[in-house]
Protein backbone atom coordinates (compact mmCIF):
# COMPACT_ATOMS: atom_id res chain seq x y z
CA UNK A 1 0.00 0.00 0.00
CA UNK A 2 1.14 3.42 -1.02
CA UNK A 3 0.62 6.41 1.18
CA UNK A 4 -0.03 9.96 0.44
CA UNK A 5 0.03 12.73 2.26
CA UNK A 6 -2.51 16.19 1.77
CA UNK A 7 -3.91 19.11 3.29
CA UNK A 8 -7.29 17.92 2.07
CA UNK A 9 -8.41 14.84 0.05
CA UNK A 10 -11.64 15.62 -2.38
CA UNK A 11 -13.71 11.95 -3.18
CA UNK A 12 -15.82 13.00 -6.77
CA UNK A 13 -14.67 14.91 -9.63
CA UNK A 14 -17.74 16.73 -9.76
CA UNK A 15 -18.58 20.68 -9.78
CA UNK A 16 -18.87 20.33 -6.13
CA UNK A 17 -15.59 18.67 -6.07
CA UNK A 18 -13.86 20.54 -8.87
CA UNK A 19 -14.64 23.96 -7.06
CA UNK A 20 -13.53 22.37 -3.75
CA UNK A 21 -10.25 21.56 -4.83
CA UNK A 22 -9.49 25.07 -7.20
CA UNK A 23 -10.30 27.18 -4.25
CA UNK A 24 -8.16 25.33 -1.60
CA UNK A 25 -5.22 25.02 -4.16
CA UNK A 26 -5.18 28.70 -5.14
CA UNK A 27 -5.44 29.53 -1.13
CA UNK A 28 -1.91 27.33 -1.11
CA UNK A 29 -3.17 23.97 -0.22
CA UNK A 30 -1.77 20.49 -1.02
CA UNK A 31 -5.13 19.15 -2.63
CA UNK A 32 -5.72 15.94 -3.88
CA UNK A 33 -9.13 15.27 -6.24
CA UNK A 34 -10.10 11.78 -6.72
CA UNK A 35 -12.40 10.62 -9.71
CA UNK A 36 -13.51 6.62 -9.51
CA UNK A 37 -14.78 7.34 -13.31
CA UNK A 38 -11.75 7.13 -16.04
CA UNK A 39 -13.05 10.36 -17.67
CA UNK A 40 -14.43 13.18 -15.18
CA UNK A 41 -17.59 14.51 -16.87
CA UNK A 42 -19.05 11.42 -18.57
CA UNK A 43 -21.39 9.63 -18.79
CA UNK A 44 -23.72 12.48 -18.11
CA UNK A 45 -26.57 12.43 -15.89
CA UNK A 46 -27.87 16.30 -16.22
CA UNK A 47 -30.43 18.14 -17.91
CA UNK A 48 -27.60 20.24 -18.44
CA UNK A 49 -29.83 23.91 -18.04
CA UNK A 50 -27.96 25.97 -15.48
CA UNK A 51 -28.44 29.68 -14.71
CA UNK A 52 -26.18 32.03 -16.04
CA UNK A 53 -24.85 33.63 -12.73
CA UNK A 54 -22.97 30.39 -12.55
CA UNK A 55 -20.62 32.34 -14.41
CA UNK A 56 -19.96 35.54 -11.59
CA UNK A 57 -20.65 33.09 -8.98
CA UNK A 58 -17.73 30.81 -9.75
CA UNK A 59 -15.68 33.51 -11.69
CA UNK A 60 -15.95 31.21 -15.21
CA UNK A 61 -15.36 32.87 -18.98
CA UNK A 62 -18.11 32.04 -21.09
CA UNK A 63 -16.76 29.62 -23.50
CA UNK A 64 -18.28 27.97 -26.53
CA UNK A 65 -16.62 24.81 -25.72
CA UNK A 66 -19.28 24.36 -22.80
CA UNK A 67 -21.74 25.96 -23.65
CA UNK A 68 -24.12 24.77 -26.05
CA UNK A 69 -27.27 26.95 -26.44
CA UNK A 70 -28.44 30.04 -24.57
CA UNK A 71 -32.34 30.52 -23.52
CA UNK A 72 -33.97 33.82 -22.88
CA UNK A 73 -36.36 32.11 -20.35
CA UNK A 74 -38.70 29.12 -18.82
CA UNK A 75 -42.49 28.04 -19.52
CA UNK A 76 -44.13 26.19 -17.09
CA UNK A 77 -46.72 24.23 -18.73
CA UNK A 78 -50.32 22.54 -17.12
CA UNK A 79 -51.73 18.95 -17.74
CA UNK A 80 -54.09 21.31 -19.65
CA UNK A 81 -51.88 23.13 -21.84
CA UNK A 82 -51.81 26.64 -20.25
CA UNK A 83 -48.77 28.09 -19.68
CA UNK A 84 -46.86 30.90 -17.78
CA UNK A 85 -43.04 32.11 -18.42
CA UNK A 86 -40.14 33.65 -16.71
CA UNK A 87 -37.54 35.09 -17.34
CA UNK A 88 -33.78 33.69 -17.36
CA UNK A 89 -33.40 35.58 -14.27
CA UNK A 90 -36.10 34.69 -12.35
CA UNK A 91 -36.65 30.99 -13.36
CA UNK A 92 -34.05 29.32 -10.72
CA UNK A 93 -31.24 27.65 -11.52
CA UNK A 94 -31.57 25.56 -14.29
CA UNK A 95 -32.46 28.45 -16.76
CA UNK A 96 -29.53 30.49 -18.78
CA UNK A 97 -27.39 28.12 -20.39
CA UNK A 98 -27.80 24.79 -21.82
CA UNK A 99 -24.38 23.63 -21.13
CA UNK A 100 -21.93 20.12 -22.17
CA UNK A 101 -21.75 18.55 -18.92
CA UNK A 102 -19.17 16.20 -19.66
CA UNK A 103 -16.91 19.26 -21.22
CA UNK A 104 -18.10 21.71 -18.28
CA UNK A 105 -17.40 19.42 -15.71
CA UNK A 106 -13.52 18.63 -17.19
CA UNK A 107 -12.78 22.22 -17.47
CA UNK A 108 -13.78 22.72 -14.68
CA UNK A 109 -11.16 19.94 -13.32
CA UNK A 110 -8.46 21.79 -15.15
CA UNK A 111 -9.14 25.16 -13.36
CA UNK A 112 -8.50 22.97 -10.61
CA UNK A 113 -5.42 21.57 -11.59
CA UNK A 114 -4.00 25.07 -13.07
CA UNK A 115 -4.17 26.42 -9.53
CA UNK A 116 -1.97 23.32 -8.47
CA UNK A 117 -4.31 20.73 -7.46
CA UNK A 118 -3.42 17.07 -8.02
CA UNK A 119 -5.75 14.39 -9.68
CA UNK A 120 -6.13 10.47 -9.99
CA UNK A 121 -8.91 9.49 -12.54
CA UNK A 122 -10.19 5.89 -12.10
CA UNK A 123 -9.64 6.41 -8.10
CA UNK A 124 -12.73 5.12 -5.89
CA UNK A 125 -12.26 5.80 -2.24
CA UNK A 126 -13.01 2.45 -0.57
CA UNK A 127 -13.62 3.84 3.04
CA UNK A 128 -12.75 6.34 5.63
CA UNK A 129 -9.81 6.56 7.93
CA UNK A 130 -11.42 7.52 11.46
CA UNK A 131 -8.89 7.44 14.28
CA UNK A 132 -9.58 9.29 17.45
CA UNK A 133 -12.59 10.55 16.45
CA UNK A 134 -11.86 12.44 13.72
CA UNK A 135 -11.80 11.49 9.95
CA UNK A 136 -8.17 11.65 8.86
CA UNK A 137 -8.37 10.81 5.02
CA UNK A 138 -9.51 7.74 3.16
CA UNK A 139 -8.60 4.46 1.26
CA UNK A 140 -8.56 4.37 -1.96
CA UNK A 141 -8.17 2.13 -5.31
CA UNK A 142 -6.42 3.31 -8.26
CA UNK A 143 -5.93 0.68 -11.29
CA UNK A 144 -5.50 -2.49 -8.99
CA UNK A 145 -3.72 -0.84 -6.01
CA UNK A 146 -4.69 0.11 -2.71
CA UNK A 147 -3.44 3.43 -1.22
CA UNK A 148 -3.61 5.29 2.20
CA UNK A 149 -4.19 8.83 1.68
CA UNK A 150 -3.75 10.87 4.85
CA UNK A 151 -5.43 14.41 5.24
CA UNK A 152 -6.53 17.23 7.46
CA UNK A 153 -10.01 17.30 5.88
CA UNK A 154 -11.26 14.75 4.07
CA UNK A 155 -13.99 16.15 1.69
CA UNK A 156 -17.19 13.77 0.41
CA UNK A 157 -18.36 15.38 -3.19
CA UNK A 158 -19.52 11.69 -4.16
CA UNK A 159 -22.49 12.92 -5.48
CA UNK A 160 -26.48 11.66 -4.87
CA UNK A 161 -24.88 7.88 -4.18
CA UNK A 162 -23.27 9.71 -0.93
CA UNK A 163 -21.88 6.77 0.86
CA UNK A 164 -19.21 8.86 2.04
CA UNK A 165 -20.67 11.19 3.28
CA UNK A 166 -22.97 8.43 5.07
CA UNK A 167 -20.40 6.29 5.94
CA UNK A 168 -19.03 9.39 8.08
CA UNK A 169 -22.33 9.59 10.16
CA UNK A 170 -24.07 12.70 8.30
CA UNK A 171 -27.77 12.61 7.81
CA UNK A 172 -28.15 12.55 4.20
CA UNK A 173 -30.02 9.26 4.07
CA UNK A 174 -33.38 10.40 1.87
CA UNK A 175 -36.83 9.31 2.33
CA UNK A 176 -39.12 8.65 -0.50
CA UNK A 177 -40.41 11.51 -0.47
CA UNK A 178 -37.85 13.05 -0.67
CA UNK A 179 -35.99 12.00 -4.30
CA UNK A 180 -36.96 12.47 -7.69
CA UNK A 181 -35.59 8.91 -9.86
CA UNK A 182 -34.98 10.65 -13.66
CA UNK A 183 -34.15 9.58 -17.45
CA UNK A 184 -33.37 11.75 -19.97
CA UNK A 185 -32.79 10.95 -24.01
CA UNK A 186 -30.61 13.47 -25.74
CA UNK A 187 -32.83 13.71 -29.01
CA UNK A 188 -31.60 14.75 -32.63
CA UNK A 189 -34.11 16.05 -34.89
CA UNK A 190 -37.10 17.62 -32.80
CA UNK A 191 -38.74 21.31 -33.32
CA UNK A 192 -37.88 22.55 -30.54
CA UNK A 193 -37.76 27.00 -29.61
CA UNK A 194 -33.92 27.12 -28.98
CA UNK A 195 -35.10 30.10 -26.36
CA UNK A 196 -36.91 28.44 -23.72
CA UNK A 197 -36.62 25.39 -21.53
CA UNK A 198 -39.64 23.65 -21.19
CA UNK A 199 -41.01 22.56 -17.74
CA UNK A 200 -44.24 19.82 -18.07
CA UNK A 201 -45.95 19.61 -14.85
CA UNK A 202 -48.60 17.44 -13.74
CA UNK A 203 -49.22 13.94 -12.48
CA UNK A 204 -50.35 12.45 -15.56
CA UNK A 205 -47.15 13.66 -17.06
CA UNK A 206 -45.21 13.07 -14.46
CA UNK A 207 -46.37 12.21 -10.98
CA UNK A 208 -44.70 14.15 -8.30
CA UNK A 209 -42.11 15.79 -11.28
CA UNK A 210 -41.86 16.99 -14.37
CA UNK A 211 -41.42 16.43 -17.90
CA UNK A 212 -38.33 18.68 -19.21
CA UNK A 213 -37.58 19.86 -22.46
CA UNK A 214 -34.30 21.69 -22.52
CA UNK A 215 -33.20 22.53 -26.43
CA UNK A 216 -29.52 22.51 -27.15
CA UNK A 217 -30.57 24.23 -31.04
CA UNK A 218 -33.58 24.15 -32.99
CA UNK A 219 -33.22 20.44 -33.98
CA UNK A 220 -31.42 18.87 -30.98
CA UNK A 221 -32.89 18.75 -27.11
CA UNK A 222 -32.74 17.18 -23.83
CA UNK A 223 -35.93 15.41 -23.22
CA UNK A 224 -36.03 13.96 -19.69
CA UNK A 225 -38.42 13.05 -16.90
CA UNK A 226 -38.42 13.01 -13.08
CA UNK A 227 -40.77 10.93 -11.54
CA UNK A 228 -41.02 11.05 -7.09
CA UNK A 229 -40.10 8.12 -5.54
CA UNK A 230 -43.37 7.75 -3.60
CA UNK A 231 -45.04 7.29 -6.73
CA UNK A 232 -42.84 4.46 -8.31
CA UNK A 233 -44.17 1.38 -7.27
CA UNK A 234 -42.10 -0.67 -9.80
CA UNK A 235 -38.84 -0.49 -11.91
CA UNK A 236 -39.07 1.77 -14.57
CA UNK A 237 -41.64 4.22 -13.77
CA UNK A 238 -39.59 7.41 -15.33
CA UNK A 239 -39.27 5.30 -18.46
CA UNK A 240 -42.30 4.23 -19.19
CA UNK A 241 -43.46 8.07 -18.55
CA UNK A 242 -41.17 9.42 -20.79
CA UNK A 243 -41.77 7.08 -23.32
CA UNK A 244 -45.81 7.98 -23.51
CA UNK A 245 -45.28 11.80 -23.71
CA UNK A 246 -42.32 11.38 -26.77
CA UNK A 247 -45.46 9.61 -28.23
CA UNK A 248 -48.03 12.13 -27.71
CA UNK A 249 -45.98 14.55 -29.16
CA UNK A 250 -45.72 16.06 -32.98
CA UNK A 251 -42.67 17.88 -32.05
CA UNK A 252 -40.73 15.12 -30.98
CA UNK A 253 -42.29 13.08 -33.51
CA UNK A 254 -38.96 10.90 -35.67
CA UNK A 255 -36.99 12.29 -33.36
CA UNK A 256 -33.50 10.55 -32.63
CA UNK A 257 -32.39 9.14 -29.36
CA UNK A 258 -28.66 9.53 -29.26
CA UNK A 259 -28.12 9.56 -25.80
CA UNK A 260 -29.66 7.95 -22.75
CA UNK A 261 -29.20 9.21 -19.12
CA UNK A 262 -30.41 8.41 -15.82
CA UNK A 263 -30.02 9.31 -12.10
CA UNK A 264 -31.88 10.79 -9.26
CA UNK A 265 -31.66 13.61 -7.43
CA UNK A 266 -32.72 14.92 -3.92
CA UNK A 267 -35.24 16.74 -3.19
CA UNK A 268 -35.19 17.26 0.63
CA UNK A 269 -33.75 19.75 3.00
CA UNK A 270 -30.25 19.69 3.59
CA UNK A 271 -28.80 17.85 6.60
CA UNK A 272 -28.23 19.86 9.61
CA UNK A 273 -24.78 19.46 9.66
CA UNK A 274 -22.63 18.60 6.88
CA UNK A 275 -19.75 18.57 8.58
CA UNK A 276 -17.82 16.08 11.54
CA UNK A 277 -14.07 16.89 12.78
CA UNK A 278 -11.83 16.39 9.73
CA UNK A 279 -14.68 16.10 7.52
CA UNK A 280 -16.77 17.75 5.37
CA UNK A 281 -19.71 17.18 2.55
CA UNK A 282 -20.81 18.86 -0.66
CA UNK A 283 -23.11 19.18 -3.39
CA UNK A 284 -25.28 16.41 -4.22
CA UNK A 285 -23.76 14.17 -1.45
CA UNK A 286 -24.84 17.21 1.24
CA UNK A 287 -27.95 17.41 -0.51
CA UNK A 288 -27.93 20.60 -1.70
CA UNK A 289 -29.84 20.29 -5.05
CA UNK A 290 -32.70 22.97 -5.06
CA UNK A 291 -35.64 20.69 -4.13
CA UNK A 292 -38.09 22.09 -6.89
CA UNK A 293 -36.43 22.51 -9.58
CA UNK A 294 -33.25 19.35 -8.91
CA UNK A 295 -31.02 21.89 -9.85
CA UNK A 296 -27.81 21.11 -8.63
CA UNK A 297 -24.64 22.04 -10.80
CA UNK A 298 -24.71 25.81 -9.16
CA UNK A 299 -25.75 25.43 -5.26
CA UNK A 300 -22.79 22.63 -5.71
CA UNK A 301 -20.50 24.70 -7.33
CA UNK A 302 -21.32 27.32 -4.80
CA UNK A 303 -21.00 25.90 -1.59
CA UNK A 304 -17.53 24.14 -3.41
CA UNK A 305 -16.12 27.06 -3.26
CA UNK A 306 -16.87 28.73 -0.10
CA UNK A 307 -15.38 25.26 1.01
CA UNK A 308 -12.09 25.84 -1.04
CA UNK A 309 -11.59 29.07 0.06
CA UNK A 310 -12.43 28.35 4.16
CA UNK A 311 -9.38 25.44 3.92
CA UNK A 312 -7.17 28.13 1.61
CA UNK A 313 -7.81 30.01 5.18
CA UNK A 314 -7.05 27.11 7.01
CA UNK A 315 -3.12 26.37 5.53
CA UNK A 316 -2.68 30.18 5.57
CA UNK A 317 -2.89 29.69 9.34
CA UNK A 318 -5.29 31.80 9.71
CA UNK A 319 -7.79 29.29 11.06
CA UNK A 320 -7.87 26.12 12.29
CA UNK A 321 -9.26 23.40 10.71
CA UNK A 322 -12.17 23.38 13.12
CA UNK A 323 -12.56 27.14 12.49
CA UNK A 324 -12.41 26.65 8.65
CA UNK A 325 -15.41 23.72 8.57
CA UNK A 326 -17.34 25.95 10.84
CA UNK A 327 -16.98 28.52 8.54
CA UNK A 328 -17.60 26.73 5.93
CA UNK A 329 -20.68 25.50 7.58
CA UNK A 330 -22.12 28.78 8.05
CA UNK A 331 -21.14 30.57 4.55
CA UNK A 332 -22.96 27.90 2.27
CA UNK A 333 -25.87 28.24 4.83
CA UNK A 334 -25.68 31.85 4.14
CA UNK A 335 -25.78 31.47 0.48
CA UNK A 336 -28.78 29.16 0.05
CA UNK A 337 -30.48 27.90 2.85
CA UNK A 338 -33.59 30.03 2.95
CA UNK A 339 -34.25 29.35 -0.96
CA UNK A 340 -33.86 25.70 0.00
CA UNK A 341 -36.14 25.62 2.74
CA UNK A 342 -38.95 27.72 0.89
CA UNK A 343 -38.59 25.74 -2.46
CA UNK A 344 -38.96 22.52 -0.50
CA UNK A 345 -42.13 23.78 1.48
CA UNK A 346 -43.00 24.63 -2.30
CA UNK A 347 -42.07 20.90 -3.77
CA UNK A 348 -43.81 19.52 -0.34
CA UNK A 349 -47.40 21.35 -1.57
CA UNK A 350 -46.97 20.44 -5.48
CA UNK A 351 -46.57 17.11 -4.27
CA UNK A 352 -50.20 17.03 -3.26
CA UNK A 353 -51.67 18.68 -5.79
CA UNK A 354 -53.90 17.16 -8.37
CA UNK A 355 -53.91 17.89 -11.92
CA UNK A 356 -56.93 20.25 -11.56
CA UNK A 357 -55.58 21.97 -9.48
CA UNK A 358 -51.96 22.39 -11.30
CA UNK A 359 -54.05 23.91 -13.90
CA UNK A 360 -55.88 26.27 -11.45
CA UNK A 361 -52.27 27.22 -10.34
CA UNK A 362 -50.55 27.64 -13.68
CA UNK A 363 -53.64 29.60 -15.20
CA UNK A 364 -53.41 31.68 -11.82
CA UNK A 365 -49.60 32.25 -12.30
CA UNK A 366 -49.99 32.99 -15.95
CA UNK A 367 -52.21 36.01 -15.41
CA UNK A 368 -49.59 38.19 -13.63
CA UNK A 369 -47.83 40.58 -15.21
CA UNK A 370 -43.97 39.33 -15.25
CA UNK A 371 -42.41 42.12 -13.38
CA UNK A 372 -44.67 41.55 -10.76
CA UNK A 373 -44.26 38.21 -10.53
CA UNK A 374 -43.06 37.17 -6.26
CA UNK A 375 -44.29 34.72 -4.25
CA UNK A 376 -47.03 37.28 -3.03
CA UNK A 377 -47.99 38.07 -6.07
CA UNK A 378 -48.77 34.55 -7.08
CA UNK A 379 -50.71 33.87 -3.40
CA UNK A 380 -52.70 36.54 -4.31
CA UNK A 381 -53.39 36.10 -7.91
CA UNK A 382 -54.56 32.40 -7.04
CA UNK A 383 -56.97 33.73 -3.80
CA UNK A 384 -58.68 35.62 -6.55
CA UNK A 385 -58.71 32.93 -9.18
CA UNK A 386 -59.37 29.91 -6.70
CA UNK A 387 -59.72 30.85 -2.98
CA UNK A 388 -59.85 27.15 -2.18
CA UNK A 389 -56.64 26.45 -3.48
CA UNK A 390 -54.81 29.91 -1.88
CA UNK A 391 -55.85 27.60 1.46
CA UNK A 392 -53.28 25.25 1.05
CA UNK A 393 -50.32 27.69 0.27
CA UNK A 394 -51.76 29.79 3.25
CA UNK A 395 -48.86 28.81 5.20
CA UNK A 396 -46.55 29.67 2.47
CA UNK A 397 -45.66 33.15 3.64
CA UNK B 1 -31.95 -11.78 -3.55
CA UNK B 2 -31.67 -9.36 -6.07
CA UNK B 3 -30.46 -8.90 -9.04
CA UNK B 4 -29.13 -6.19 -11.48
CA UNK B 5 -29.34 -6.70 -14.96
CA UNK B 6 -25.89 -5.37 -16.87
CA UNK B 7 -27.83 -4.93 -19.95
CA UNK B 8 -29.80 -2.73 -18.69
CA UNK B 9 -28.08 -0.70 -16.08
CA UNK B 10 -26.90 2.63 -17.05
CA UNK B 11 -24.47 3.31 -14.44
CA UNK B 12 -26.33 6.13 -13.10
CA UNK B 13 -26.24 5.45 -9.15
CA UNK B 14 -29.64 5.68 -8.40
CA UNK B 15 -29.59 2.30 -6.44
CA UNK B 16 -26.86 3.01 -4.36
CA UNK B 17 -27.82 6.82 -3.12
CA UNK B 18 -31.82 5.44 -2.13
CA UNK B 19 -30.49 1.80 -0.07
CA UNK B 20 -30.62 2.53 3.33
CA UNK B 21 -28.14 -0.09 4.40
CA UNK B 22 -25.55 0.98 1.71
CA UNK B 23 -25.35 -2.19 0.59
CA UNK B 24 -24.94 -1.58 -3.10
CA UNK B 25 -21.68 0.38 -4.65
CA UNK B 26 -21.72 1.36 -7.89
CA UNK B 27 -18.39 0.29 -9.69
CA UNK B 28 -18.11 2.49 -12.85
CA UNK B 29 -19.96 0.25 -15.31
CA UNK B 30 -21.88 -2.18 -12.77
CA UNK B 31 -23.54 -2.30 -9.27
CA UNK B 32 -22.17 -4.79 -6.64
CA UNK B 33 -24.51 -6.27 -4.09
CA UNK B 34 -23.25 -6.54 -0.88
CA UNK B 35 -25.95 -9.50 0.01
CA UNK B 36 -25.14 -9.97 3.95
CA UNK B 37 -26.20 -5.56 4.40
CA UNK B 38 -28.93 -6.35 2.19
CA UNK B 39 -32.37 -6.45 3.91
CA UNK B 40 -34.45 -7.17 0.53
CA UNK B 41 -36.30 -3.61 1.37
CA UNK B 42 -37.27 -3.41 -1.99
CA UNK B 43 -36.48 0.49 -2.44
CA UNK B 44 -33.71 0.21 -5.11
CA UNK B 45 -35.95 -2.09 -7.17
CA UNK B 46 -38.75 0.37 -7.05
CA UNK B 47 -36.22 3.46 -7.77
CA UNK B 48 -34.23 2.27 -10.76
CA UNK B 49 -35.26 4.60 -14.14
CA UNK B 50 -35.17 1.28 -16.25
CA UNK B 51 -35.93 -1.53 -14.32
CA UNK B 52 -32.84 -3.36 -13.99
CA UNK B 53 -32.86 -4.77 -10.41
CA UNK B 54 -35.43 -7.52 -9.89
CA UNK B 55 -35.85 -9.21 -6.60
CA UNK B 56 -36.73 -12.93 -6.51
CA UNK B 57 -40.37 -13.53 -5.59
CA UNK B 58 -41.16 -9.73 -6.49
CA UNK B 59 -40.80 -9.31 -10.30
CA UNK B 60 -39.33 -10.42 -13.04
C1 LIG C 1 -31.23 13.25 -14.91
C2 LIG C 1 -30.71 14.42 -14.15
C3 LIG C 1 -30.89 15.70 -14.65
C4 LIG C 1 -30.36 16.80 -13.97
N1 LIG C 1 -30.50 18.02 -14.53
C5 LIG C 1 -29.92 19.09 -13.95
C6 LIG C 1 -29.95 20.36 -14.58
O1 LIG C 1 -30.48 20.52 -15.68
N2 LIG C 1 -29.37 21.40 -13.95
C7 LIG C 1 -28.74 21.26 -12.74
O2 LIG C 1 -28.24 22.25 -12.20
N3 LIG C 1 -28.69 20.07 -12.12
C8 LIG C 1 -29.25 18.98 -12.70
N4 LIG C 1 -29.17 17.75 -12.09
C9 LIG C 1 -28.46 17.64 -10.82
C10 LIG C 1 -26.96 17.73 -11.05
O3 LIG C 1 -26.55 16.79 -12.01
C11 LIG C 1 -26.19 17.53 -9.76
O4 LIG C 1 -26.73 18.37 -8.77
C12 LIG C 1 -24.70 17.82 -9.89
O5 LIG C 1 -24.07 16.91 -10.72
C13 LIG C 1 -24.05 17.79 -8.51
O6 LIG C 1 -22.67 17.91 -8.57
P1 LIG C 1 -21.75 17.15 -7.52
O7 LIG C 1 -20.36 17.59 -7.83
O8 LIG C 1 -22.27 17.33 -6.16
O9 LIG C 1 -21.94 15.60 -7.85
P2 LIG C 1 -21.66 14.77 -9.18
O10 LIG C 1 -21.65 15.66 -10.37
O11 LIG C 1 -22.59 13.64 -9.17
O12 LIG C 1 -20.17 14.25 -8.97
C14 LIG C 1 -19.86 13.25 -8.04
C15 LIG C 1 -18.65 12.51 -8.56
O13 LIG C 1 -18.11 11.69 -7.53
C16 LIG C 1 -17.67 10.49 -8.09
N5 LIG C 1 -17.59 9.51 -7.00
C17 LIG C 1 -18.62 8.98 -6.29
N6 LIG C 1 -18.17 8.14 -5.34
C18 LIG C 1 -16.82 8.13 -5.44
C19 LIG C 1 -15.79 7.45 -4.73
N7 LIG C 1 -16.06 6.62 -3.71
N8 LIG C 1 -14.50 7.65 -5.10
C20 LIG C 1 -14.22 8.49 -6.14
N9 LIG C 1 -15.16 9.17 -6.84
C21 LIG C 1 -16.45 8.99 -6.49
C22 LIG C 1 -18.69 10.18 -9.15
O14 LIG C 1 -18.17 9.30 -10.12
C23 LIG C 1 -18.99 11.57 -9.71
O15 LIG C 1 -18.17 11.89 -10.81
C24 LIG C 1 -29.69 16.62 -12.73
C25 LIG C 1 -29.53 15.35 -12.22
C26 LIG C 1 -30.02 14.26 -12.91
C27 LIG C 1 -29.82 12.90 -12.34
S1 LIG D 1 -30.52 2.46 -10.54
FE1 LIG D 1 -30.66 0.90 -12.15
S2 LIG D 1 -29.65 1.79 -13.92
FE2 LIG D 1 -29.03 3.00 -12.14
S3 LIG D 1 -27.10 2.07 -11.45
FE3 LIG D 1 -28.75 1.10 -10.27
S4 LIG D 1 -29.29 -0.72 -11.46
FE4 LIG D 1 -28.09 0.58 -12.82
S1 LIG E 1 -33.34 -4.24 -1.45
FE1 LIG E 1 -33.12 -2.51 -0.02
S2 LIG E 1 -31.35 -3.06 1.25
FE2 LIG E 1 -31.30 -4.44 -0.53
S3 LIG E 1 -29.94 -3.38 -1.97
FE3 LIG E 1 -32.03 -2.75 -2.48
S4 LIG E 1 -32.34 -0.85 -1.33
FE4 LIG E 1 -30.55 -1.87 -0.45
Amino acid sequence: MKTLKYDVVVVGGGPAGSSVARYAARGGAKVLMLEKRQEVGSPVRCGEGVSKKILQKIELEPLESWIANEVAGAKIISPSGSEFELSEDLAGNETGYIIRRDIFDKHLAKLAAVEGADIMVKTTATSLIKEDGKIKGVLARHLGEEYRIEATVTVAADGFEARLSREAGLKTSLKLRDVDICIQYEMVGVKADPLYTEFYVGQGYAPGGYVWIFPKSERVANVGIGVNLMFSERGATPRRYLEKFIASREDLKGAKIVEINGGAVSVSMPPESVTLPGFAAVGDSARMIDPLTGGGVVNGAVAGRVLGEALGRMVQGKLSPEEALAEYEKGWRKKMEVQLARNYLAKEKLLELTDEEMNDLIEAVGSIKLEGLSTAAILKAVKEAKPSLAEKFSDFL
Amino acid sequence: MIRVDKEKCLWCGTCVGVCPTLALTLKETYVEVDHERCTLCGICVRACPVGAITMEGVEK
